[in-house]
């Protein structure tokens, strides 16, 4: 029973990390119709800009302190922000009107880039380094479980954003002009929507939640190196498909769910090595038998 | 258009005759190495290629062999599955290297060696201990001990030194190393009377262990194996600390990396490990190998990848002065016969399974440095 109660737990605080991913991607895709694969790069840096910053921030904020982390937080974020709408600008943009595969392999060309320029010496390098404590980490014990309060910092973070996200993009004026370029780019452009503008915003947005993904995941495994990114991307890829690309809440859910199954998977002998293809047997089986994904509609695409 | 189609097949031609000069008219002896100097087990390809340029750099100062110079030629695998092939190939075929020094992980060398094999190009490894690496064939060589030994070792500490009895197991399945390393702990182990309390295992590369762990919590074992590399390791030591479990965690020599310190902190305080040397042993050859290698890599202080790295491009060169040619036959008869040839890391032969015996160290980390414990002999 204890057993079972510690890998729920486990299972949240991973499956938070990989909803916050699965946000971003989710994002980018229902404004554009396309992953971006470069998101899990953005994720890299956003630690690696949190390892550098860091340092400094908590000089003047004092170690450890709530202010100093929230303050990293928010400068990190930032920054990405801007890294996702360069990305965009320079990779994304003079390909809006080729087709969608040239803009997903350009996409996996972008990952690729990042992660082999930062793996150079002269860059980064590839070998890991310890990430900074941001946050005096505290274990909780209820009997024999005990909860990381890195754990109950994510899945709080985790759900205030996807409120926030969906706030965004339910109630007000610039998310209203996302869904208008989602429904039909053309008409919204006819409408006076400033297209290009909302879809660098969407990036913005998305690769911010990449960054406080890639600082929440530093804090729990304090160690970052430029490939960081790859696996818990993969994973929020096929969460956002779970539970309906395009699909905010589908893409916590997705995330959950998948969380659950890496911690429950992973704890039984013999099955542990096996949680990454019972992952995508399970990505598989959704396109077979739900192709929209659990709270996705399926539309029917014009050709 | 025509032009082109004149001029693409004669270049084509043309650097298929340079590219098929094959060695012996130079005057350098071309050595290849390849080695994990990026990717995940980067301090590894690191160490081991200084302690490599190290030996070649102190031959070529005095001399080099059979009156050439050495010249190393090094190729990156990128810790990556595939790349050890690619690297091999290129070095023996393109570049006519006439042997192969590397790599540290018994997975990377095991891919390298059956075309070492093939090729007729005697490969020698610094510090793969996998004993199906050299088992590939009679061209492929180590300078180092065998999980075999390293295996059985770590069974006896287990049981002898930290009295434990029922020992958790994480592998990385990921890893020939761990896996080979698990199981002759295993053997060993049940021979000496203790159990398997769990077992598990993970995908090298992985950042979070705290499902594994805490089906091993719920266990409750006397200590934990760790048979994986520093990189996960140090992650697996964070984690156990933050599930609240405090029993002896002890692993192997893939645990030799201060990179295991830098990010495991206090977390890896008090493990153990075992591993091929240490620079506190204070034989005369260590003394100056450390000395040698300070002042040559900016007071940096090397490890058993550095030292075994040194030991291989040494033995090659040895081999090479007493075949009294590079040329492959002979030289793989010379390394063979190598006998008590005095290495960094002390004297060794090579034995019939084209490996060395050699003792080991049993190393304890405390106040976050690497400590001496104990000695083992074969």
């Amino acid at each position: 029973m204890d057993w079972l109660f510690q890998q729920t737990i486990n299972g949240l605080g991973l499956g938070a990390i990989y909803a916050l991913i699965a946000l971003g991607y989710t994002m980018v895709y229902g404004v554009l119709r396309f992953i971006n694969f470069a998101h899990s790069d953005v994720l890299m840096l956003g630690a690696f800009s949190a390892y550098y910053i860091a340092p400094k921030i908590e000089k003047s904020c004092g170690n450890q302190s709530v202010l100093g982390c929230i303050m990293v937080f928010v400068v990190v974020a930032a920054i990405c922000a801007c890294i996702g709408m360069t990305i965009e600008r320079l990779a994304y943009r003079p390909l809006r009107n080729r087709p969608k595969l040239t803009v997903l392999i350009t996409a996996i060309g972008v990952s690729l880039l990042i992660e082999y320029t930062a793996q150079n010496e002269r860059v980064i390098g590839a070998t890991q380094l310890p990430f900074p404590q941001l946050l005096p980490e505290k274990a909780l014990q209820f009997g024999k479980i005990v909860i990381s309060s890195n754990d109950v910092l994510t899945i709080c973070v985790t759900i205030v954003l996807l409120i926030v996200m969906w706030f965004i993009v339910q109630k007000t004026r610039i998310g209203t002009a996302m869904r208008a370029v989602s429904f039909n780019q053309q008409a919204a452009l006819l409408m006076g929507v400033p297209v290009n503008r909302i879809i660098s915003f969407t990036f913005g947005l998305g690769s911010a939640l990449a960054a406080i993904a890639g600082i929440l995941y530093a804090m729990k495994s304090p160690s970052i190196e430029p490939l960081m990114g790859v696996q818990p991307g993969l994973k929020a890829f096929i969460a956002a498909v779970l539970g309906g690309i395009g699909n905010l809440p589908g893409a916590v859910l997705g995330g959950v769910l998948l969380g659950m199954l890496d911690a429950f998977a992973g704890g039984i002998p013999g099955l542990s090595s096996y949680r990454d293809a019972i992952a995508f047997g399970i990505l598989i089986l959704i396109l077979l038998f739900k192709p929209a994904g659990l709270l996705g509609r399926s539309t029917i695409e014009k050709v | 258009m025509k032009f082109r189609s004149l001029t693409l097949p004669t270049i084509a031609a043309l650097a298929t005759a340079l590219i098929g000069c094959k060695p012996g008219g130079g005057d350098t002896i071309k050595v290849g190495e390849f080695a994990s100097i990026t990717g995940k087990e980067a301090t590894f390809g690191i160490s081991s290629h200084e302690g490599t340029v190290l030996a070649i750099e102190g031959l070529n100062a005095k001399g080099g062999v059979l009156g050439k110079k050495l010249e190393l030629l090094t190729e990156d695998d990128q810790t990556k599955a595939g790349e050890p092939a690619n690297a091999v190939n290129k070095l023996i075929s393109k570049d006519g290297v006439i042997a192969i020094l590397g790599e540290v992980a018994s997975s990377r060398s095991l891919e390298a060696a059956p075309i070492c094999q093939q090729e007729k190009i005697p490969m020698i490894s610094p510090s793969s201990t996998n004993p199906t690496v050299t088992q590939v064939g009679d061209y492929i060589f180590r300078v180092c001990f065998t999980d075999t030994f390293q295996g059985a070792a770590l069974a006896n500490f287990a049981t002898g030194t930290l009295k434990a009895n029922r020992i958790a197991i994480l592998t990385d399945v990921k890893s020939d190393y761990s896996k080979g390393l698990a199981k002759n702990f295993k053997q060993k182990l049940s021979s000496n009377g203790g159990k398997v309390a769990v077992e598990l295992d993970y995908n090298g590369g992985e950042k979070d262990f705290k499902n594994q762990l805490t089906t091993i919590k719920a266990d409750s074992p006397d200590a934990i194996f760790l048979p994986g590399y520093y990189n996960d390791v140090a992650l697996i030591c964070i984690q156990v600390k933050q599930l609240g479990m405090n029993i002896p965690i002890f692993g192997g020599d893939g645990w030799e990396s201060d990179s295991l310190i830098t990010v495991g902190k206090e977390a890896v305080e008090g493990t153990y490990f075992s591993t091929h040397c240490s620079p506190e042993e204070g034989t005369p050859e260590m003394v100056a190998f450390v000395a040698s290698y300070k002042k040559r890599f900016n007071g940096k202080t090397p490890d058993a990848m550095a030292v075994l790295g040194y030991d291989s491009a040494m033995v090659l060169a040895d081999s090479i002065k007493r075949a009294g040619t590079t040329e492959s036959v002979a030289l793989r008869a010379a390394i063979a016969s190598t006998k008590d040839f005095a290495g960094a890391g002390g004297k060794f032969s090579i034995n019939a399974n084209r490996g060395a015996d050699k003792p080991l160290v049993f190393i304890q980390i405390k106040g976050g440095k690497f400590t001496y414990k104990a000695t083992v002999n074969p």
